[in-house]
């Protein structure tokens, strides 16, 4: 499975945010978003999951389930936590793992030792926690892409550990990571892309 | 299709400017004609005298506020499937255009209605779905204003000129069946009185002038518009300091 | 299958629970439903033969007004762009929030409204064809409101907008279904009038998924 983007151009609001993008991403392999706030870094994350057409250039999974979208072959993680406050921690992670087309909610759970809250309202969480909930869907349905916008954000230590864990175990399995974040994962980046200098260097 | 070749906008330009004069000058001229013919020419009816007259402003208008609407939804359509990047703005510079003519059938009509039925406004099945499709005109419009951001805007426009236009025959079939349901409280003969040969040809002179007239007016909307996105486009690019 | 499952019952749970849905729908048509006779005046009479009409207006007012929140919490939060790389296409996903909201505020509002027809001397008689008819019509109703909610999701304070392009699509709807639950000059019109509704309901079920879809796609770009 690689992921590979060719002559890719993101246009956002009439300009256009970064062009020529080229870069390809194998099984196990972690790509890192650098730049300033505005590089672009979101966009293409956005990009990659389906939201928009590229304004030039394409970007594929090679590989993946052909009647699938490349979003579909996703999991994104971004600023919005996607977490329904009406809903228990249990019941946020139940829908999804329903409409993913099945999950494991158990691991989910775990993954961010979300045991203690599994039954309080997710109107009670703090911000870390609902962060939590939010990456805990990395763990409850598997994927082989993984978009993450700035994960460690609100995060406490113990819980970054975990995340780390969880990028490197996806890793391991060689599923492939694309992230923006300033944190150290622990493994070594096979690229790392600066969109604001729109420059490239392999790890 | 020929059409093709003037989809970019900058051979659109250099066409519309030729042919600007051109339409402008055969509006006139046609329009000119048809109120000759309409005003001068063709006798006053039996019935109604000489506000018969009205009907060489109020038909035409009708005409084409249903000829606008159908040309944006196709334009939308055209821009769903190619991509074609005058589509939308075509849409966009015709609906105030629509929305004119349907405003003008309505005032004309009740204009002409005051002395023919004695009443400014009556619900007939006419009346009532030329009123709910000045409406339409309005919401398309209102979706360019209410959206910032062009691409945005264009394609929330796009469904709402296809959705509004697949209800324009439902709409006039529901309030046909209205209408006849409620007849017997007015008295309204659909048409006026029957088309006398010096009364149609006025009226399709006019009909065919409006027509003219709206391509000119269309033609420099549009330019207006393509001028406007490059502005727009031109500001975005300095104030990002490339 | 599971899939729609999963997200009808998410969006009945937060309903229900939430309590803004139909609670809130319910009120905004008894206040509707008080300003007519302030408008028109208390004769019983004149209310008689308006309250066919007057009820079908108060319950497309609720209905469209009530469904901004169809898309506009998950819109906010994200979920709506998750839920797009999700197995299920965006058009079905439409249609199951749709579904949902007319299972918790369209059809009760639907069923509501005959009941309180007495409030302004509705003719028994008239109860039955009316609920038949309003429960049908709803479902057009709910449907054609479930694309205004979507083509003004991203737009702060559109309920105008909303209302502007959607309350002409309910010309048809109101037409007949006011006939469906009204014998006007001794003639059965009710039994094709319904006919009709089911009709426009299902031209809106075929062809709202795809416009309200192609509209949300557009607010997520």
């Amino acid at each position: 499975m690689k992921l590979v983007a060719d002559n890719l151009a993101c246009e956002r609001g009439g300009r256009n945010v970064f062009t020529g993008l080229d870069f390809a991403v194998e099984a196990g392999g972690l790509l890192l978003l650098r730049g300033p706030n505005g590089a672009g870094k979101t966009s293409l994350l956005r990009l990659i999951a389906g939201f928009a057409e590229p304004a030039a250039g394409t970007v594929k999974l090679e590989g993946g389930h052909a009647d699938l979208t490349l979003g579909q072959h996703c999991h994104l993680v971004q600023h919005q936590d996607a977490v329904k406050s009406a809903l228990t921690v249990e019941e946020n992670l139940s829908f999804w793992a329903g409409f993913l087309g099945g999950g494991d909610i158990e691991a989910a759970v775990a993954a961010l030792a979300l045991d203690r809250l599994r039954t309080t309202s997710a109107a009670y969480l703090s911000a870390g926690q609902r962060r939590r909930l939010s990456l805990s869907r990395l763990a409850l349905v598997p994927r082989p892409v993984w978009l993450l916008d700035e994960p460690s954000v609100g995060l406490d230590a113990a819980s970054l550990e975990r995340l780390k864990g969880l990028i490197r175990d996806q890793l391991a399995g060689g599923g492939l990571v694309v992230a923006s974040t300033h944190v150290e994962i622990g493994v070594p980046a096979t690229a790392e892309i600066d969109l604001g200098a729109i420059g490239r260097q392999a790890a | 299709m020929k059409i093709e070749k003037y989809a970019n906008p900058t051979r659109f330009l250099a066409l519309q400017e030729k042919m600007q004069p051109w339409l402008t000058g055969s509006a006139a001229f046609i329009i000119a004609i048809g109120l000759y013919l309409g005003l001068v020419v063709a006798p006053p009816d039996y019935q109604q005298g000489e506000t018969v007259r009205i009907m060489f402003i109020h038909v035409p208008s009708a005409w084409n506020a249903m000829m606008v609407y159908t040309l944006m939804a196709v334009s939308s359509i055209i821009a769903i499937v190619f991509r074609h990047p005058l589509a939308d703005m075509a849409a966009k510079a015709a609906a105030p255009f629509g929305a004119v003519f349907a405003f003008l059938a309505l005032a004309t009509g009740s204009l002409w209605g005051k002395p023919m039925w004695g009443t400014w406004w009556v619900w007939d099945a006419r009346l009532t779905s030329t009123f709910v499709l000045f409406l339409l005109y309005l919401g398309y419009i209102a979706v360019w204003q209410a959206i910032e951001e062009p691409r945005r805007a264009a394609a929330i426009a796009r469904i709402v000129a296809i959705v509004g236009f697949i209800n324009v025959p439902i709409i006039k079939f529901s309030v046909d069946w209205w209408n006849s349901l409620h007849q017997g409280e007015s008295i309204f003969r659909a048409g006026g009185p029957s088309i006398y040969p010096t009364i149609l040809w006025p009226l399709l002179v006019m009909g065919l002038g409006y027509t003219l007239m709206f391509f000119a007016l269309e033609f420099s909307a549009l330019r207006s518009e393509v001028l406007a996105r490059r502005i727009r486009q031109m500001e975005i690019a300095e104030a990002q300091g490339s | 299958m599971t899939v729609l499952a999963a997200l009808v019952r998410r969006d009945l749970t937060l309903a229900l629970r939430q309590g803004t849905g139909a609670g809130t729908a319910l009120g905004f048509f008894l206040t509707v439903l008080v300003l007519i006779p302030l408008g028109i005046g208390p004769d019983q009479a004149l209310l008689q033969r308006i309250a066919p009409g007057a009820l079908w207006i108060a319950l497309l007012l609720s209905v469209l007004l009530s469904s901004d929140r169809i898309f506009q919490a998950d819109f906010e939060d994200g979920s709506l762009e998750l839920m797009t790389m999700g197995p299920a296409a965006m058009e079905i996903v439409v249609t199951m929030k749709g579904l949902a909201h007319w299972l918790t505020t369209g059809l009760p509002l639907a069923i509501a409204a005959p009941l309180l027809g007495f409030l302004l001397n509705l003719d028994a008689a008239l109860i039955g064809p009316l609920v038949l008819a309003m429960g049908l019509g709803s479902v057009a109703l709910s449907l054609l409101a479930s694309l205004g909610a979507a083509v003004t999701v991203g737009i702060r304070r559109g309920g105008l907008l909303v209302s502007l392009i959607i309350l002409p699509l309910y010309v048809p709807v109101v037409i007949f279904g006011v006939a469906a639950s009204s014998g006007i000059g001794g003639v059965n019109i009710a039994g094709p009038s319904l006919m009709i509704l089911a009709a426009i309901a299902l031209v809106a079920l075929v062809t709202v998924p795809f416009a309200a879809a192609a509209a949300l796609r557009a607010y997520m770009h």
